[in-house]
């Protein structure tokens, strides 16, 4: 008996094994009888058994997961108890999509990366350009002092927003969290936001708890998040508990807004009608660095580390989780037949200006960059502001009955 | 096994900071769970690794539905009746009528105790059903079982039916590998099941590795049906057209009886025992885990005012022609037992063919412009 125990007990990390015990050794014992059944278990469904029949998927988890790499990870588990078939199951339940190559798996909490990393830096690879967590380091910069050319012709550019996510070291991730988890980000965010002063200053208002009039509102300012009903995050466990400690929160101005609880623990934008993105990327800079100085006053911080960036629950937001974008006019150029190629090239992709999962319509886009990881949040923002300058010079060649070129291919990562 | 819920880290917090909010709830699950319950169940997972938060986990996403009490917790494993006692007993009790943890359930599946049952007026009973479930004894159930063994439920399900023979006799179509033209078929008979879009179903995490080791089995008579890994291990279904229940009813029991044989030597016989009956991942379908009923015809009946008060005392329930989360059309109800828990099958059948009889007897007087008020049935 004394041995199963210590072989449970070496899986965790100190401070959970400390707080395990003063729970009372009951828990435990009844834990290590299901690690025997477990381990009988095991025996009788060999990794092969288990395996997912993904021949008919498309994602970037289905291209990298072999019945070798599951073999080795399925037995294994997060200090928080999480499994790679936890990691995967979304990417098992949903083969693909129409419109992208979806990542296909989550974090369940910090470590996940570290535990099936065999599975993650293959993913990661794929998704971001080949960056590879092994041996590269990635840049994060938040100066928007250094932004240039960050003020867009009006006359094309409707508006302007940045957003990223940021996780609270410490606690799970939105597939694997608890509810008192859950509750706990909430209260750690919803405090720190609290100490927001000046243009930053806001409130808080909790999905469960808000009235009629307070929601419509929400809805007009185009606030309000829903229940997710897309199956990627419904088959992640990331809807459970709906709408449990789940909120938004936003300053006086309406130019800055935290969602928390979604789909990360929380994701901040800073958006403005009209195209000072300079502005907005200021605000979101210096929001980002208020709130983690205001949660680090409680001793708690960001999850970060320089493999990979800000952790988030998709691989696809690692590095800055950073999307910057306009809502811009391009009737002309949306029509060329280089367009796409254009945009390939200058690393932005378009989308409807319902978000990601619709098709524009009109002649209005929603123009942001493609990368995440491997370049910093400064070096992305201006990334957008030069290529969408470029996207409305083209506009305004093509007004004239000039010609258009197809840029360079920018350059992917610095070696 | 391959579903956990990280208990142990959970402990480290409060049951405050873990009590889910049902305030806005009405469920059978959110009714019966006290703090105190919780605080109680918390730290306990069954063999396979069940915890109380995965049993609850489809009540508190789901606080309420517009025509019925959901019951808002299901099971993973046989054992998880046994080591979540404290709440599923109260649910059990509330959703049963009153069915005691000491009580004994009943199993009749002998056929020839039924009376009648073969003169339903087939211009009003369009067609006879019956159905119920089966968990196959050594798996968990379908919120909490692997790939693996699903697979393995399914590959043991295949090898049961395809030695089936005579009137049993028939073939497997696995979800994902039939034909189109075969999927067409399917369809055109009313035996698909597709991938569970209720939220009552995927909350509770049985929609997971859609299609994987999901089918559907059937006679060349198409009157005996095998549902493979849905919400059950196993749906089992007889139907035909017209008001025969007895045949029907027959064709079940002896089905059922073929099936449970095979299983046995294999040495995964039923889940089962005397107090719960058979074992299913609801606990609104313990106990017999049966739904005998016709489609009828009922244009006159369905609106007097007394309807839903005779369907009370004849034990029964109606539903819509497109099954539990249906409205009825044009006057045809689904009319079936309400009880599965504390009487056997060959009772709840004896109800659905004694109360269709008098409500059709019922029906014809309205049509002459009769009045039914000297028919109306005492409580059952």
């Amino acid at each position: 008996m004394a041995s199963s125990f210590t072989r449970l007990i070496s899986k965790r990390n100190t401070a959970v094994l400390l707080a395990g015990l003063g729970a009372g050794t009951a828990g435990f014992l009844l834990s290590e009888n299901s690690s025997l059944a477990a381990e009988a278990k095991k025996k009788l469904y060999p990794p092969s058994s288990d395996y997912p029949d993904l021949r008919k998927h498309n994602n970037c988890m289905a291209s990298a997961l072999t019945p070798a790499i599951y073999a080795k990870l399925r037995d294994k588990v997060t200090p928080n108890n999480w499994t790679l078939d936890q990691c995967i199951q979304t990417g098992v339940d949903n083969p693909g999509h129409p419109f992208i190559k979806t990542v296909g798996c989550v974090a369940g909490d910090e470590e996940s990366y570290e535990v099936f990393a065999e599975l993650f830096d293959p993913v990661i690879k794929d998704r971001h350009n080949g960056y590879d967590p092994r041996v590269m380091k990635h840049p994060t910069d938040l100066d928007a002092s250094k932004i240039t050319h960050g003020m867009f012709d009006e006359n094309y550019v409707l508006s302007s927003r940045v957003r990223t996510g940021r996780s609270i070291r410490g606690l799970s991730l939105p597939p694997a969290c608890s509810r008192a988890e859950r509750r706990e980000v909430e209260r750690v965010a919803v405090t720190a936001l609290a100490g927001l002063k000046g243009d930053l200053a806001g409130r808080y208002y909790s999905l469960g708890d808000m009235t009629d009039k307070e929601q419509q509102q929400l809805i007009d300012d185009h606030f309000l998040f829903d229940k997710p009903v897309s199956p990627l995050l419904t088959c992640a466990f990331m809807a459970r508990d709906w709408p449990d400690a789940r909120g938004i929160w936003h300053n006086n101005d309406k130019t800055f807004l935290i969602w928390v609880n979604e789909e990360d623990h929380t994701r901040v934008i800073s958006m403005e009608k009209g195209g000072n993105m300079k502005r907005v990327f200021e605000r979101f800079c210096n929001g980002l660095k208020q709130v983690e100085h205001l949660i680090q006053e409680r001793g708690w911080e960001f999850m970060w580390n320089e493999r990979l960036g800000y952790i988030l629950t998709c691989p696809s937001n690692l590095g800055t989780g950073l999307r910057a974008g306009v809502h811009v006019r391009l009737p002309k150029l949306s029509k060329d037949p280089r367009f796409s190629k254009i945009l390939d090239n200058l690393r932005l992709q378009k989308r409807g200006t319902g978000g990601v999962d619709t098709a524009a319509t009109g002649d209005t886009f929603d123009i942001s960059n493609l990368d995440r990881l491997g370049k910093s949040e400064v070096e992305l923002v201006q990334l957008v502001v030069d290529g969408v300058n470029y996207l409305i010079e083209c506009e305004k060649r093509l007004e004239k009955g000039q010609d258009i070129k197809i840029p360079s291919p920018i350059v992917q990562f610095r070696k | 096994m391959t579903k956990n819920c990280h208990n142990d880290y959970k402990m480290k917090f409060s049951v405050d900071d873990e009590f889910p909010d049902l305030t806005k709830h009405n469920n059978h699950m959110a009714k019966a769970l006290t703090k105190e319950i919780y605080a109680k169940l918390r730290s306990k997972s069954t063999p396979s690794g069940f915890t109380v938060d995965d049993v609850i986990q489809t009540g508190v996403d789901n606080p309420g539905h517009p025509f019925i009490m959901t019951v808002g917790c299901v099971a993973g494993d046989e054992e998880s009746y046994e080591v979540f006692k404290d709440l599923l007993d109260p649910v059990i009790s509330d959703r049963h009528g009153g069915y005691k943890p000491t009580d004994k359930h009943k199993t009749d599946l002998n056929f020839e105790n039924l009376k009648g049952g073969d003169d339903l007026d087939p211009n009003y009973v369009l067609s006879s059903r019956v159905r119920t479930g089966r968990s196959i004894k050594g798996f968990t159930l379908p919120p909490h079982n692997s790939r693996g063994e699903r697979r393995a439920i399914q590959n043991l399900s295949i090898e049961a039916l395809s030695s089936l023979e005579g009137e049993f006799k028939g073939k497997y179509y696995p979800l994902d590998g039939m034909t189109d033209a075969e999927q067409e078929q399917l369809i055109a008979d009313h035996f698909l099941f597709d991938k569970p879009v209720s939220p009552l179903l995927t909350c509770a995490g049985m929609a997971r590795d859609w299609p994987d080791a999901r089918g559907i089995w059937h006679n060349d008579n198409k009157t005996f049906l095998v549902w493979v890994n849905e919400e059950d291990h196993l749906r089992v279904i007889s139907m035909q057209k017209g008001g025969n229940m007895k045949e029907v009813f027959r064709r079940f029991c002896v089905g059922l009886q073929k099936i449970e044989e095979i299983f046995k030597k294999h040495n995964h016989g039923f889940m089962w025992n005397e107090h719960l009956g058979y074992i299913l991942t609801c606990p609104s379908n313990l106990g017999t885990g049966l739904r005998g009923g016709v489609h009828v015809k009922l244009p006159k009946l369905s609106t007097h005012p007394k309807f839903e008060e005779i369907l009370t005392r004849l034990r029964l329930q109606k539903r819509g022609t497109g099954g539990v989360d249906t409205a009825s059309v044009g006057g045809v109800f689904d009319i079936s037992n309400a009880d599965r828990l504390g009487s056997s099958e060959v009772e709840q059948v004896q109800l659905v063919v004694d109360g269709v009889k008098l409500m059709v007897e019922m029906e014809k007087k309205l049509e002459k412009g009769e009045s039914i008020d000297g028919m109306i049935p005492a409580q059952k």
